[in-house]
C-alpha cells in the first residue's frame, strides 16, 4: 500500500498543482484534464512511469462526451483514468497515434461510432463501419 | 516503398483458413510482405448498444454470447465491474468456483488453438491430439454447468450454481488425466523438427513492440514481458492460490505456443488448490444479495485465455448501464502484425497472424440503426445481405478485379 502511495506521490509531484488526482474507494486513480495537456502526461506516463495503455472509453452524457483514457501500471498494481470533458459540437481531441500506435485503432472506433475526431490521425477509412455508412450517423450516441 | 509497385494479396474477409470473417489485405513485393492492412467490422453486433437497453442481470447473458470459446471471460470482467462499481465483496466460494471456471475455460481454449494452429501449417495430427484431449473439459463444464459452452455461471454479487462436494472427485480426475497428455503434447511439438522450422524465429514481437502495441496476454507473455491480470490485480481466488506467470524470452511464434502449452499446466495447478479450497468453505453460501446499483462507474478486468479482457461499466443509479465498454484482447493484439509480418514470407504470415490467437467475435460488437423519423430499422437483415454482398463486389473492385468469382 505504501509504495503505491508513494507512486502516485511522485507522479503528482511531476504536475505541481495543475492536476486534480483522486482516488475513488474501489481503488483507481483519476487524473481530471484539458485538452491542451493530454500528450504531454500520455508522454509522462508511458515513458517515465512506465504504464501500458489499456483502453479508451468514450460516453455521450448528451451536454458533452466525456474521454477517459485507461492505464495499467501492472507492476505497481496501479489503474489510472484520465478524465477530458468535450463539447458537443463537433468534439475533437488530439490522437494519440503518433505516441501510441496501440491508440490508432481504438480511436478509429471511437470517431465511427462515438463521432469524435481525433486531429492528427492518419487513417481516415472506416475500421469497422461498412465504407457507405451514412455521414453524420453514429451509432453510440445518444439520440 | 510505394504499394503501387507491389502485389496486394487479400486474405479474406471469407477465407477457408480463418474461422471467423477478417479482412487483411496483405502488399507483397514477390514473396515477401511489405505492408498490411486490417479492416474488421464483418460481424459486429453492436453489443455496447444493445448493453444499454437491459438490465444490469440480462447483460450478462448478452456478453456471454460475444464469443462462443472464452465465453465466461466477459460475464467474469463484467461482474468484475458492477461490483468494483457497487463496491460488493464475494463469499470465499464464490472466489473459488469463479476461478475453477475460468481457469477450465483457458486450458479448453489453449488447446483449442493449438489444434487450430497445427491444423493451420498442415500438421493435423496436433489438431486432432489437441480437439481430442480438449473434450473431456467441456464435458467437464456440461457436468458442473449444464452447458458446454455459455456456462452462465456468473451473477452479480455471485454465481448461479454451486460445485456440490460430490463431483469435485469428477474433476479432479479429468485434470489427473489431461496432465500427461499435455506433457506429451508439448514434448511432441518441441521434438518435432518440421514445426520448429516452421514456428522457430518466426513472427518475432520484441518488448519495444509490446509495449507500443499494447499486446497483452500470452502474446506479450511469449516476448517475456510478464503481465497478468490475475497477478497484478488479484481478484476471484487469484490472490488465495500460489502459481506463476508463464514467460518465454523468445517472442516468435513457438514460444507463443509453449506459452499457452504451460498455461495450461499452471491452470491445472490452480485448479487442484481451488478444488481444496471448496472442500474447505461450507456449501451452498454463492452469493450475496444485490438490490441496487448506485450511480457511479466501475471497470472490470478477467485475464481471459487471450489477455486482459476489459468492461467499463457508467450508472446513472438506474437498473441499466448508461454506458458500457468493452475491450477484447485480440483489439489490443491483432495490431502487432504491424510488427511482425512485415518481411516475412506469404507462408509464413498466416501462421503470424494465427499466432496472436485472434478473437473476431469478441473484437467486433455491431450497432442496429433505428431511424427515428421512419420508426423503421435502417439497416434490416435484408439490407445486410444486400450490403454484404455489394462489400464483396466493391472489395473485388478495388482490388481491380471484374468478378468475386472466375
Amino acid at each position: 500500500m505504501k509504495e503505491k502511495k508513494l507512486f502516485i506521490d511522485s507522479i503528482k509531484k511531476s504536475f505541481g498543482r495543475n492536476f486534480l488526482i483522486e482516488k475513488e474507494s474501489s481503488g483507481r486513480w483519476y487524473i481530471s484534464l484539458k485538452k491542451g495537456q493530454l500528450r504531454e502526461v500520455v508522454s509522462f506516463l508511458l515513458k517515465e512511469k512506465g504504464f501500458r495503455f489499456s483502453t479508451a472509453s468514450a460516453v455521450d452524457l448528451l451536454h458533452a462526451f466525456e474521454i477517459l483514457y485507461h492505464f495499467s501500471a501492472d507492476r505497481e498494481g496501479i489503474f489510472l483514468s484520465l478524465r477530458l470533458s468535450l463539447k458537443r459540437e463537433r468534439p475533437s481531441i488530439p490522437s494519440l497515434s503518433n505516441l501510441l500506435p496501440c491508440a490508432l485503432f481504438i480511436e478509429r472506433e471511437m470517431r465511427e461510432l462515438m463521432g469524435i475526431f481525433f486531429e492528427g490521425h492518419p487513417d481516415k477509412k472506416n475500421l469497422l463501419l461498412p465504407d457507405d455508412w451514412p455521414k453524420g450517423n453514429y451509432p453510440l450516441r445518444k439520440p | 516503398m510505394s504499394k503501387k509497385r507491389t502485389v496486394s494479396v487479400p486474405l479474406g474477409p471469407y477465407h477457408p483458413l480463418f474461422e471467423e470473417p477478417e479482412f487483411f489485405n496483405l502488399y507483397c513485393d514477390g514473396e515477401r510482405v511489405v505492408d498490411v492492412e486490417w479492416k474488421a467490422g464483418y460481424n459486429h453486433r453492436g453489443i455496447e448498444k444493445l448493453s444499454e437497453g437491459k438490465h444490469w442481470d440480462q447483460v450478462i447473458f448478452l456478453v456471454e454470447r460475444i464469443c462462443g470459446i472464452c465465453s465466461t471471460s466477459h460475464p467474469f470482467a463484467y461482474v468484475n465491474a458492477v461490483e468494483n462499481l457497487a463496491g460488493i465483496e464475494i463469499p470465499d466460494r464464490v472466489r473459488y468456483i469463479r476461478s475453477l471456471v475460468g481457469e477450465l475455460e483457458r486450458i479448453h481454449s489453449h488447446l483449442l488453438w493449438l489444434g487450430l494452429a497445427g491444423h493451420f501449417l498442415g500438421y493435423n495430427t496436433v489438431f486432432m491430439w489437441a480437439w481430442k484431449y480438449r473434450e473431456p473439459i467441456l464435458d467437464l463444464f456440461e457436468e458442473i454447468s449444464g452447458s458446454r459452452q455459455n456456462y452462465a455461471m456468473m451473477k452479480i454479487g455471485g454465481v448461479r450454481r454451486d460445485i456440490p462436494i460430490a463431483k469435485i472427485p469428477l474433476i479432479e480426475k479429468s485434470i489427473a488425466d489431461l496432465s500427461p497428455k499435455l506433457e506429451m503434447l508439448s514434448s511432441a511439438i518441441l521434438d518435432d523438427p518440421v514445426l520448429s522450422a516452421r514456428l522457430k524465429g518466426v513472427g518475432i514481437l520484441s518488448k519495444e513492440d509490446i509495449s507500443l502495441f499494447g499486446a497483452i496476454g500470452p502474446v506479450a507473455r511469449a516476448s517475456g514481458v510478464a503481465i497478468d491480470v490475475r497477478k497484478d490485480f488479484p481478484y476471484a481466488a487469484y490472490g488465495m492460490v500460489d502459481w506463476k506467470v508463464i514467460t518465454r524470452e523468445e517472442g516468435d511464434v513457438l514460444a507463443k505456443a509453449m506459452v499457452r502449452l504451460e498455461e495450461c499446466m499452471e491452470s491445472i495447478h490452480i485448479i487442484r488448490q481451488c478444488l481444496l479450497g471448496l472442500k474447505r468453505v461450507p456449501e451452498g453460501n454463492i452469493g450475496v444479495e444485490v438490490r441496487d446499483i448506485p450511480g457511479g462507474e466501475g471497470i472490470g478486468r478477467h485475464e481471459a485465455p487471450r489477455g486482459e479482457c476489459f468492461h467499463y461499466v457508467k450508472s446513472d443509479g438506474s437498473n441499466q448501464p448508461v454506458r458500457h465498454k468493452i475491450r477484447a484482447p485480440s483489439f489490443m493484439n491483432v495490431p502487432t502484425f504491424m510488427a511482425s509480418c512485415v518481411g516475412h514470407t506469404l507462408s509464413d504470415v498466416t501462421i503470424i497472424l494465427a499466432g496472436v490467437d485472434p478473437c473476431y467475435c469478441c473484437t467486433e460488437r455491431m450497432i442496429r440503426l433505428f431511424d427515428l423519423q421512419r420508426h423503421s430499422l435502417s439497416v434490416s437483415d435484408s439490407s445486410l445481405l444486400e450490403r454484404s454482398r455489394q462489400k464483396t463486389r466493391s472489395i473485388a473492385a478495388q482490388l481491380g478485379r471484374k468478378k468475386v468469382w472466375k
